[in-house]
């Protein structure tokens, strides 16, 4: 497996040299002759009847092109899974920050006042705030009940579990925030209209084809009248899946109103206000345990807030579900997941996707159960980890080669976890710094869940320029996990040339194929397979037509594609996705293979419990995954580094404050993320186990890192002080509540 | 940026004369501007209320001087200027360590002190240890200078001494707390790039294990940066060598310390938190001191 020329090397990102040089051109350093400037009108309230729109003077209206829904040419919805979600307000809000009204004019600077002075009148409605105040229905703000989606998954017998003499119970309620992307680029967006070509958008965006369909449905236009192309996208993490389509369609509408090219970026207060944020979550966790601690049964309840519309939660809250259980063989699971609707801006896609909060749950209470029987976490573990040949929550027989006992143990000794467990416990009494160290074990099913892969129908190409140069054709997206890199690392390996000499095709719905949207950890797996098969289709070409013999040089391949080309017209070759054989999926069920392949993951924390600040440090991180074949393992440490820091975050620092549905800290300085001074030393190792349906054996790796910091980090917490703190984001404020419910000052006065 | 520059006036004046001439001529009118690591944010927002502005960021506030038992410090030193002075390091060195722990390098770069004070946030990070080194203000105008305790400098919440037509000349820095026992930490929201939650500084004299000398500032525990004067007042001449009476003497200062700060709660923190970590940090300082006294 190690005898590839360019697959598993860590050669420079394609896109590398024009970042670091400053030369690469973002959206907002982009303009088009005679562009105008679009900004937003907004929700002040959160729910409620719009009663009239008043426009102040002291503004030169007639300068600006207003929008409204009435303006709409097509339908007045974001093209989603249930096209709930309107692009523009009309008649009803559902949350504060929903877009109410457009306004372009050519000075940007003249657009924050005009904003201001647009004002809006309403009659309020009642509003929900919480998955609580949601489930319990007084106000019943989306569809019968509230609920979003709902799922049950079942396997085995779960009540007769529970109902066997001799068993163990353990209960537990575990929760998280809601957390933001932060990329470091906002949303923005420019749209042009012309009668000819229809609407062109360039935007910052995860997934072209996403935003084409909604524009398409936004402006009634066809297909080849809408064109997306992706620019440079300065970070995204799930956060540029669905929001650049409204952003986009409402660029789109304002030129299309004024005829001329329209910007919209956000500033941080609007980004982090007005789009998407990660799920908040309830789970509720019954576990039936035998006495010598086998796992008999899990029933568990999940719940996520999913905002006023249901946007992705229903495919956020299958992941969510189908990670519940965990890395565990269990005899009898039962899973009833709910996704209920409240008045806040719709949570949607952010990098794990309903597994963190899961695995949040499962991973935290397995420490629990664990000391209920009375075994370490790691023996207890030990007895219960998904063996080859077992069956995952939702029946899916594990095919893969996994040692998760044996990978257990190697992270345990990479972060010396014995030795270190026994010493804290030895001088933790005496010391106002109380030591901690816990872990997770955990997985991430790589690419769409169950059948998606095969609704998604993904197609890639590979072809040839007629200067030689080999160009990869998909919509997957760079930005910064590093899409460009491996898919030319994998094409250069197959055609056989050098890495050099192979580019990506521009990002453009006019020029390539739909590879499907760039999220679910699926390009590496599933496009990268997809790009090399349509790779070794060109070089059969070129071989097959007697241009190329069977051994030669990068230039010699040049020339073949060349005179390919000066004799044919173009070389290029595609290749469409096939389901790997006997997968086996029942949507209504939740039974089979919910994914093609799972990676695995050990990760390691070790904490400080300072009882002076209540403040807590991560000291130390070892994070150790199985992610198949490792294609480039400067960028895969880069991803696990990076998403070991975003779980610090959603751990210990992330909090969005709520006022009614907005955002009140909308502000870096006051959404806190860790900083460098936050962040441990992230000691990164893989496990490399081919899988023989992803590209040179690679599997997902993008979310994975996300889902296990947060348990790993309340476990090693929970270590130190003796406390379970089964909330997160766990700040000092919270720790300090619990740990000083007796006033410290007066049992010290009676010690005296 | 939510606000428009073409609604902005600045005036850049180039010498001290100029600028405290102008303030004088039309007090009130024209809000100073140093670094503008304040007021930029607020612009950047849209929340900046004020229109006219004078950049008061002129060479004769830039200075730091040492001379004979003071260090004087210009209203316009920048922190990253504190930071790497050698004679603040050795006399004042909490001084250097708050300049280092506030905002980002950026900010420390542009951020002045007379800035810092002036724009008298509870949460300000130098105050405490200007309190702690009993710092005196020189105040300057066109009609002359005064100088005035530190002490005496915040008068409520956002409101100081300064006249409308006065700015801080100098930060005057006593160099007698060498041998002065200290304690300095900030609480924020994270290590770095973080406003504080609470800070504090404190100095104090111990002789014969008895405190003879104590000043002790503490931020974000009231409406203004605050000087622990009732705390101070009930540690002074008690006893920290002996641990029984050192518990008790925790106590009585805890109480003391409750009875002059009021936090609140705020996006950053609550009233609880503060509370009772303001009364860690008293107890830790004292415990630092006792064991230093021994």
């Amino acid at each position: 497996m190690q005898s590839e020329r360019v697959v598993g090397q860590p050669v420079f990102r394609k896109e590398g040299l024009a970042k670091v040089l400053g030369a690469a051109r973002y959206i907002d350093d982009l303009s088009m002759p005679g562009m105008i400037y679009g900004a937003t009108v907004r929700s002040a309230i959160p729910r409620g009847r719009v009663l009239g729109i008043e426009f102040s003077p002291g503004i030169p209206w007639d300068e600006f092109t207003i929008v409204t829904a009435k303006d709409i040419p097509g339908k007045n919805y974001i093209a989603m899974i249930n096209n709930d979600w309107p692009c523009l307000v009309d008649g009803v809000v559902n949350h504060p920050q929903e877009p109410i009204l457009l306004l372009a004019h050519p000075d940007r600077h003249l657009l924050p006042q005009a904003v201001a002075a647009v004002h809006v009148r309403y009659e309020e409605m009642s509003s929900v705030h919480s998955i609580e105040e949601s489930e319990r229905g007084r106000t019943i703000i989306w569809g019968e009940d509230n609920v979003l989606k709902s799922y049950l998954l079942e396997k085995g017998d779960v009540d007769a579990a529970f109902a066997q003499p001799d068993i163990i119970i353990v209960v537990g309620e575990y929760t998280t925030g809601a957390q933001e992307h932060l990329y470091i680029e906002n949303n923005g967006a420019i749209a042009m209209y012309d009668e000819h070509a229809g609407v062109t958008l360039w935007g910052s965006l995860q997934c072209p084809f996403y935003a084409h369909k909604s524009l398409m449905a936004v402006t009634g236009l066809p297909e080849d009248k809408v064109r997306v192309i992706q620019v440079e996208t300065g970070g995204a993490f799930g956060g540029k899946e669905d929001y650049p389509s409204m952003i986009g369609a409402h660029a789109a509408l304002l030129a299309m109103k004024s005829g001329r090219p329209v910007k919209i970026v956000y500033d941080r207060a609007e980004d982090m206000a007005a789009t998407t944020k990660r799920h908040p979550s309830r789970t509720r966790h019954r576990t039936a345990v035998t006495k010598d601690g086998k796992l008999l049964a899990a029933d568990i309840e999940l719940c996520l807030d999913g905002g006023a519309y249901s946007t992705l939660s229903s495919t956020v809250l299958s992941r969510a579900t189908i990670h519940s259980g965990g890395a565990y063989f269990w005899p009898n699971i039962r899973v009833r997941s709910k996704a209920y609707a409240t008045n806040t801006p719709p949570h949607g896609a952010f990098r794990g996707f309903g597994a963190p909060q899961a695995l949040f749950a499962t991973e935290r209470h397995m420490d629990r159960v664990a000391k209920a029987v009375g075994l370490t976490p790691e023996e207890f573990r030990r007895r219960n980890l998904l063996l080859t040949g077992e069956t995952t929550s939702t029946g899916q027989v594990i095919r893969q080669q996994i040692d998760l006992q044996g990978w257990m143990e190697r992270a345990l000794d990479c972060a010396n976890y014995r030795e270190k467990k026994a010493r804290f416990d030895r001088e933790n009494p005496d010391g106002v710094r109380k030591k901690g160290i816990g872990f997770a074990v955990f997985l991430h099913g790589s690419g769409f869940t169950g059948s998606g892969e095969r609704y998604l129908n993904s197609l890639v190409g590979v072809d040839a320029t007629a200067e030689g140069r080999i160009r990869v054709l998909v919509s997957s997206t760079e930005f910064g996990q590093g899409t460009n890199t491996i898919l030319c690392q994998i094409a250069a390996e197959t055609l056989g040339v050098d890495y050099d000499v192979v580019e990506m095709a521009p990002p453009d719905t006019g020029i390539v194929p739909n590879s499907g949207p760039t999220v679910a950890s699926r390009t590496a797996m599933v496009v990268g397979r997809l790009v090399q098969s349509a790779a070794l289709g060109l070089k059969q070409t070129l071989i097959a037509s007697g241009l190329l013999g069977e051994r030669y040089l990068t230039e010699e391949f040049q020339a073949a594609a060349k005179a390919h080309i000066g004799k044919h017209g173009g070389l290029c070759s595609m290749s469409r996705y096939q389901a790997p054989p006997d997968v086996y999926w029942d949507d209504q069920t939740y039974r089979g293979e919910a994914y093609a392949a799972y990676a695995w993951a050990v990760y390691v924390a070790e904490v400080t419990v300072e009882v002076t600040t209540y403040s807590v440090a991560v000291d130390d991180f070892v994070a150790l995954q199985e992610v198949g074949r490792v294609l480039n393992p400067v960028l895969a440490t880069g991803q696990v580094e990076g998403g070991v820091a975003q779980g610090i975050g959603y751990a210990l620092y992330e909090k969005v404050s709520w006022d009614r549905g907005l955002m009140k800290n909308n502000q870096m300085t006051n959404y806190i993320i860790p900083t460098s001074q936050d962040l441990p030393k992230i000691r990164v190792y893989f496990e490399e186990v081919p899988f023989e349906h992803g590209a040179y054996g690679a599997k997902g790796i993008g979310e994975l890192p996300m889902d296990g910091p947060a348990p790993a980090i309340l476990n090693a917490i929970a270590h130190a002080t003796g406390e379970d703190f089964n909330a997160i984001p766990l700040l000092p404020e919270d720790i300090a509540e619990r740990l000083a419910a007796g006033a410290p000052a007066a049992q010290e006065m009676a010690t005296v | 940026m939510r606000s428009c520059s073409a609604e902005c006036e600045l005036l850049t004046p180039g010498s001290l004369e100029a600028v405290l001439c102008l303030l004088h001529d039309e007090p009130g009118l024209w809000t100073p501007i140093a670094g503008g690591t304040e007021i930029m944010v607020l612009y950047g927002a849209g929340k900046l209320t004020e229109r006219k502005f004078v950049s008061i960021a002129v060479p004769e506030l830039r200075e730091i001087t040492e001379d004979g038992g003071w260090i004087s410090v210009g209203g316009g030193c920048s922190f990253t200027q504190i930071r790497r002075h050698v004679g603040i390091q050795k006399h004042f060195p909490m001084l250097a360590q708050c300049a280092s722990w506030l905002g980002g390098i950026a900010n420390q770069n542009r951020g002045t002190i007379g800035g810092n004070l002036a724009n008298a946030s509870p949460a300000a990070d130098s105050p405490p240890a200007l309190f702690a080194y009993g710092a005196e203000l020189e105040l300057i105008s066109a009609r002359g200078k005064r100088r005035i305790p530190y002490e005496e400098f915040h008068l409520g919440y956002k409101k100081t001494a300064l006249a409308l037509d006065e700015l801080i000349g100098t930060v005057l820095l006593p160099k007698r707390f060498d041998d002065s026992l200290r304690y300095v930490r900030k609480v924020g929201t994270r290590n770095a790039q973080a406003i504080s939650k609470i800070c504090m500084a404190a100095t104090a004299t111990v002789k014969h294990g008895h405190v003879e000398e104590i000043r002790i500032g503490m931020g974000s525990v009231a409406p203004t940066p605050l000087r622990l004067a009732a705390t101070e007042r009930a540690l002074m001449g008690t006893e920290l060598t002996d641990a029984a009476i050192l518990n008790v003497v925790i106590w009585e200062a805890r109480r003391a310390l409750a009875s002059e700060t009021a936090p609140i709660d705020d996006i950053r923190s609550t009233a609880a938190y503060r509370t009772l970590v303001a009364g860690n940090l008293l107890e830790e300082m004292l415990r630092t001191f006792a064991g230093a006294a021994r």
